[in-house]
Protein backbone atom coordinates (compact mmCIF):
# COMPACT_ATOMS: atom_id res chain seq x y z
CA UNK A 1 0.00 0.00 0.00
CA UNK A 2 1.47 3.39 -1.32
CA UNK A 3 5.15 1.51 -0.90
CA UNK A 4 7.45 3.19 1.11
CA UNK A 5 10.18 3.20 -2.12
CA UNK A 6 7.53 4.72 -3.96
CA UNK A 7 6.40 7.58 -2.01
CA UNK A 8 10.14 8.90 -1.92
CA UNK A 9 10.64 8.00 -5.41
CA UNK A 10 7.92 10.82 -5.25
CA UNK A 11 9.71 12.90 -3.04
CA UNK A 12 11.44 14.70 -5.10
CA UNK A 13 12.78 17.83 -2.91
CA UNK A 14 15.12 15.65 -1.88
CA UNK A 15 16.99 14.77 -4.54
CA UNK A 16 16.21 18.34 -6.11
CA UNK A 17 18.11 20.03 -2.82
CA UNK A 18 21.29 17.33 -3.30
CA UNK A 19 21.17 17.92 -6.84
CA UNK A 20 21.17 22.10 -5.91
CA UNK A 21 23.94 21.25 -3.55
CA UNK A 22 25.70 19.52 -6.05
CA UNK A 23 25.68 22.58 -8.41
CA UNK A 24 26.37 24.76 -5.58
CA UNK A 25 29.65 22.69 -4.79
CA UNK A 26 30.81 22.94 -8.61
CA UNK A 27 29.88 26.48 -9.39
CA UNK A 28 33.26 27.43 -7.59
CA UNK A 29 36.30 26.83 -9.59
CA UNK A 30 38.81 25.89 -6.78
CA UNK A 31 36.11 23.15 -5.79
CA UNK A 32 36.16 21.92 -9.47
CA UNK A 33 39.87 21.71 -9.05
CA UNK A 34 39.78 19.98 -6.07
CA UNK A 35 37.53 17.36 -7.67
CA UNK A 36 39.91 16.89 -10.55
CA UNK A 37 42.70 16.25 -8.36
CA UNK A 38 41.17 13.93 -6.40
CA UNK A 39 40.37 12.14 -9.46
CA UNK A 40 43.77 11.59 -9.92
CA UNK A 41 44.63 10.62 -6.56
CA UNK A 42 43.49 11.05 -2.67
CA UNK A 43 44.90 14.27 -0.75
CA UNK A 44 44.78 15.78 2.57
CA UNK A 45 43.41 18.89 3.49
CA UNK A 46 46.82 20.28 4.10
CA UNK A 47 48.36 18.77 0.57
CA UNK A 48 44.93 20.35 -1.16
CA UNK A 49 45.05 24.13 0.78
CA UNK A 50 48.65 23.72 -0.40
CA UNK A 51 48.53 23.07 -3.72
CA UNK A 52 45.70 25.69 -4.62
CA UNK A 53 47.77 28.12 -2.27
CA UNK A 54 44.80 28.46 0.67
CA UNK A 55 44.80 28.16 4.00
CA UNK A 56 43.81 25.13 5.77
CA UNK A 57 40.64 27.00 7.17
CA UNK A 58 39.61 28.06 3.68
CA UNK A 59 40.37 24.77 1.98
CA UNK A 60 38.17 22.82 5.09
CA UNK A 61 35.08 24.97 3.62
CA UNK A 62 35.18 23.92 0.30
CA UNK A 63 35.87 20.63 1.21
CA UNK A 64 33.04 20.71 3.80
CA UNK A 65 30.67 22.12 0.97
CA UNK A 66 32.27 19.18 -1.66
CA UNK A 67 31.50 16.64 1.60
CA UNK A 68 27.92 17.86 1.92
CA UNK A 69 26.87 17.63 -2.17
CA UNK A 70 27.98 13.96 -1.68
CA UNK A 71 30.55 14.49 -3.94
CA UNK A 72 33.59 14.18 -1.69
CA UNK A 73 34.22 12.06 1.05
CA UNK A 74 36.77 12.53 4.00
CA UNK A 75 38.49 9.94 6.93
CA UNK A 76 40.58 11.49 9.45
CA UNK A 77 43.18 8.71 10.47
CA UNK A 78 45.38 9.85 13.08
CA UNK A 79 46.02 14.13 12.69
CA UNK A 80 45.53 13.47 8.48
CA UNK A 81 42.16 14.48 7.16
CA UNK A 82 41.74 12.26 3.63
CA UNK A 83 39.94 13.39 0.99
CA UNK A 84 38.61 11.23 -1.99
CA UNK A 85 35.99 11.26 -4.38
CA UNK A 86 32.26 10.74 -2.95
CA UNK A 87 31.44 7.07 -3.03
CA UNK A 88 28.20 8.06 -4.31
CA UNK A 89 26.93 4.70 -4.30
CA UNK A 90 27.47 4.23 -0.48
CA UNK A 91 26.28 7.56 0.37
CA UNK A 92 23.11 7.24 -1.19
CA UNK A 93 22.22 3.79 0.25
CA UNK A 94 23.03 5.65 3.79
CA UNK A 95 20.71 8.71 3.15
CA UNK A 96 18.45 6.18 1.20
CA UNK A 97 17.70 4.26 4.44
CA UNK A 98 17.82 7.32 6.76
CA UNK A 99 14.88 9.00 3.95
CA UNK A 100 12.74 5.55 4.57
CA UNK A 101 12.90 5.64 8.25
CA UNK A 102 12.47 9.61 8.12
CA UNK A 103 9.35 8.69 6.56
CA UNK A 104 7.91 6.41 8.92
CA UNK A 105 8.93 8.21 11.50
CA UNK A 106 7.24 11.21 10.31
CA UNK A 107 4.08 8.33 9.85
CA UNK A 108 4.54 6.70 13.20
CA UNK A 109 4.41 10.59 14.54
CA UNK A 110 0.75 11.31 13.47
CA UNK A 111 0.00 7.35 14.25
CA UNK A 112 0.23 8.67 17.32
CA UNK A 113 -2.14 10.96 17.47
CA UNK A 114 -4.61 8.72 16.09
CA UNK A 115 -4.30 6.20 18.62
CA UNK A 116 -4.06 8.34 21.31
CA UNK A 117 -7.52 10.04 19.97
CA UNK A 118 -8.97 6.27 20.19
CA UNK A 119 -7.92 5.53 23.58
CA UNK A 120 -9.09 8.82 24.86
CA UNK A 121 -12.62 7.88 23.05
CA UNK A 122 -12.49 4.19 24.56
CA UNK A 123 -11.66 6.02 28.00
CA UNK A 124 -15.43 8.53 27.67
CA UNK A 125 -16.88 5.51 26.56
CA UNK A 126 -15.99 3.21 29.40
CA UNK A 127 -16.96 6.10 31.87
CA UNK A 128 -20.42 6.41 29.92
CA UNK A 129 -20.87 2.86 30.37
CA UNK A 130 -20.57 2.46 34.26
CA UNK A 131 -22.83 5.20 34.46
CA UNK B 1 21.78 18.01 14.23
CA UNK B 2 18.66 20.16 14.90
CA UNK B 3 15.98 17.01 14.16
CA UNK B 4 17.42 14.85 16.80
CA UNK B 5 17.81 17.43 19.51
CA UNK B 6 13.96 18.29 18.56
CA UNK B 7 12.81 14.56 19.04
CA UNK B 8 15.03 14.44 21.99
CA UNK B 9 13.40 16.80 23.43
CA UNK B 10 9.76 15.16 23.11
CA UNK B 11 10.84 12.03 24.74
CA UNK B 12 7.49 10.50 24.58
CA UNK B 13 8.28 9.60 20.93
CA UNK B 14 9.15 6.64 20.20
CA UNK B 15 12.35 5.32 18.01
CA UNK B 16 11.66 4.30 14.72
CA UNK B 17 13.64 1.54 13.37
CA UNK B 18 14.71 0.61 9.49
CA UNK B 19 17.01 -2.12 8.20
CA UNK B 20 17.43 -3.15 4.92
CA UNK B 21 17.29 -6.81 5.52
CA UNK B 22 18.39 -7.84 1.85
CA UNK B 23 18.61 -6.26 -1.52
CA UNK B 24 15.04 -6.59 -1.25
CA UNK B 25 13.50 -6.33 2.10
CA UNK B 26 13.04 -3.32 4.29
CA UNK B 27 11.76 -3.54 8.08
CA UNK B 28 10.69 -1.20 10.17
CA UNK B 29 9.84 -1.00 13.51
CA UNK B 30 8.42 0.85 16.19
CA UNK B 31 6.47 1.09 19.39
CA UNK B 32 3.65 2.10 19.77
CA UNK B 33 1.97 2.91 23.62
CA UNK B 34 -1.43 1.39 22.96
CA UNK B 35 -3.38 -2.02 22.82
CA UNK B 36 -2.93 -3.79 19.25
CA UNK B 37 -6.38 -3.83 18.79
CA UNK B 38 -7.13 0.30 19.00
CA UNK B 39 -3.54 0.07 16.83
CA UNK B 40 -4.99 -1.94 14.86
CA UNK B 41 -7.68 0.00 14.38
CA UNK B 42 -5.29 2.94 12.69
CA UNK B 43 -4.49 0.02 9.92
CA UNK B 44 -7.62 -0.68 8.98
CA UNK B 45 -10.03 1.99 8.70
CA UNK B 46 -9.97 4.13 5.70
CA UNK B 47 -10.89 7.34 8.36
CA UNK B 48 -8.25 6.67 10.56
CA UNK B 49 -5.33 5.50 8.43
CA UNK B 50 -5.59 8.56 5.70
CA UNK B 51 -4.88 10.81 8.55
CA UNK B 52 -1.65 9.52 8.93
CA UNK B 53 -0.32 7.12 6.18
CA UNK B 54 0.95 10.22 4.54
CA UNK B 55 2.74 12.56 6.39
CA UNK B 56 1.83 16.37 6.40
CA UNK B 57 5.44 17.52 5.91
CA UNK B 58 5.55 15.43 2.84
CA UNK B 59 3.37 17.94 0.40
CA UNK B 60 1.02 15.40 -0.76
CA UNK B 61 -2.68 15.89 -0.54
CA UNK B 62 -4.95 12.99 -0.41
CA UNK B 63 -8.06 12.98 -2.87
CA UNK B 64 -9.35 9.45 -1.87
CA UNK B 65 -8.61 6.30 -0.25
CA UNK B 66 -10.76 3.49 -0.59
CA UNK B 67 -10.04 0.30 1.63
CA UNK B 68 -11.99 -2.82 1.92
CA UNK B 69 -10.25 -4.61 4.65
CA UNK B 70 -10.83 -8.33 4.25
CA UNK B 71 -9.30 -11.21 2.24
CA UNK B 72 -8.80 -10.69 -1.33
CA UNK B 73 -10.89 -7.16 -0.65
CA UNK B 74 -8.77 -4.06 -2.44
CA UNK B 75 -7.53 -0.59 -1.72
CA UNK B 76 -7.20 2.38 -3.52
CA UNK B 77 -5.13 5.68 -2.33
CA UNK B 78 -5.44 8.89 -4.69
CA UNK B 79 -2.70 11.53 -3.88
CA UNK B 80 -1.89 14.63 -5.34
CA UNK B 81 2.03 15.87 -5.39
CA UNK B 82 2.52 19.33 -7.26
CA UNK B 83 1.17 19.05 -10.58
CA UNK B 84 0.52 15.23 -10.64
CA UNK B 85 -1.47 12.66 -9.07
CA UNK B 86 -0.48 9.33 -8.04
CA UNK B 87 -2.50 6.17 -7.28
CA UNK B 88 -1.68 3.29 -5.19
CA UNK B 89 -3.48 0.17 -5.19
CA UNK B 90 -3.50 -3.30 -4.16
CA UNK B 91 -5.13 -6.44 -2.54
CA UNK B 92 -5.04 -7.52 1.09
CA UNK B 93 -3.95 -11.15 1.48
CA UNK B 94 -4.13 -11.44 4.82
CA UNK B 95 -6.46 -10.20 7.48
CA UNK B 96 -5.91 -11.23 10.99
CA UNK B 97 -7.88 -9.24 13.93
CA UNK B 98 -5.08 -7.19 16.03
CA UNK B 99 -2.22 -9.06 15.11
CA UNK B 100 -1.31 -9.55 11.30
CA UNK B 101 -2.03 -7.33 7.75
CA UNK B 102 -0.52 -8.66 4.58
CA UNK B 103 -1.12 -6.55 1.31
CA UNK B 104 0.54 -6.56 -2.32
CA UNK B 105 1.10 -3.39 -3.81
CA UNK B 106 0.66 -3.35 -7.65
CA UNK B 107 0.41 -0.35 -9.26
CA UNK B 108 4.35 -0.63 -9.90
CA UNK B 109 5.96 -3.52 -12.05
CA UNK B 110 6.08 -6.27 -9.82
CA UNK B 111 4.40 -6.73 -6.52
CA UNK B 112 5.33 -5.32 -3.26
CA UNK B 113 4.42 -7.65 -0.51
CA UNK B 114 3.95 -5.76 2.88
CA UNK B 115 3.51 -7.65 5.94
CA UNK B 116 2.50 -5.90 9.05
CA UNK B 117 2.39 -7.39 12.71
CA UNK B 118 0.90 -6.02 15.84
CA UNK B 119 2.64 -7.88 18.35
CA UNK B 120 0.78 -5.95 22.15
CA UNK B 121 2.75 -6.54 25.33
CA UNK B 122 1.98 -4.79 28.61
CA UNK B 123 -0.52 -2.16 26.63
CA UNK B 124 2.19 -1.56 24.38
CA UNK B 125 2.17 -2.61 20.52
CA UNK B 126 5.60 -3.16 18.81
CA UNK B 127 4.75 -2.77 14.71
CA UNK B 128 6.65 -4.22 12.17
CA UNK B 129 6.35 -3.55 8.84
CA UNK B 130 8.22 -5.72 6.11
CA UNK B 131 8.22 -5.16 2.52
CA UNK B 132 9.23 -7.16 -0.17
CA UNK B 133 10.13 -5.26 -2.99
CA UNK B 134 9.82 -7.52 -6.35
CA UNK B 135 13.72 -6.23 -7.36
CA UNK B 136 16.88 -5.00 -6.08
CA UNK B 137 16.07 -1.82 -8.77
CA UNK B 138 12.44 -1.66 -6.74
CA UNK B 139 13.76 -0.83 -3.39
CA UNK B 140 16.63 1.57 -5.00
CA UNK B 141 13.99 4.41 -6.81
CA UNK B 142 13.98 5.29 -3.43
CA UNK B 143 17.65 7.30 -3.98
CA UNK B 144 19.26 7.42 -7.20
CA UNK B 145 16.29 6.53 -8.85
CA UNK B 146 14.12 9.38 -8.18
CA UNK B 147 15.78 11.64 -10.12
CA UNK B 148 17.39 9.73 -12.77
CA UNK B 149 18.21 12.58 -15.15
CA UNK B 150 19.03 14.73 -13.05
CA UNK B 151 22.23 12.38 -11.81
CA UNK B 152 22.99 11.63 -15.38
CA UNK B 153 23.04 15.30 -15.87
CA UNK B 154 25.67 15.63 -13.10
CA UNK B 155 27.76 12.50 -13.95
CA UNK B 156 28.04 14.27 -17.42
CA UNK B 157 29.36 17.56 -15.84
CA UNK B 158 31.66 15.74 -13.65
CA UNK B 159 33.32 13.91 -16.40
CA UNK B 160 33.28 17.17 -18.47
CA UNK B 161 35.60 18.87 -15.52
Amino acid sequence: MLSSAAILNHMVQYSRSRFDASFGALSDATRRGVLEQLGRADASITALAERFHMTLTGMKKHVGVLEQAGLVSTEKVGRVRTCKLGLRGLEEEAAWIEDYRHLWAARFDELDIVVEELKQKEKANGREKRK
Amino acid sequence: MDVRRESETTATKNRTEVERKSEREVVVTRTVNAPGRLVFEAWTKAELFQRWWVPKSYGLTLLSCEMDVRVGGQYRLVFRHEDSTMEFFGTYLEVTPHSRLVWTNEEDDGKTITTVTFDETAGKTLLVVHDLYPSKEAVDTGSSGAMPEAFDQLDELLANL
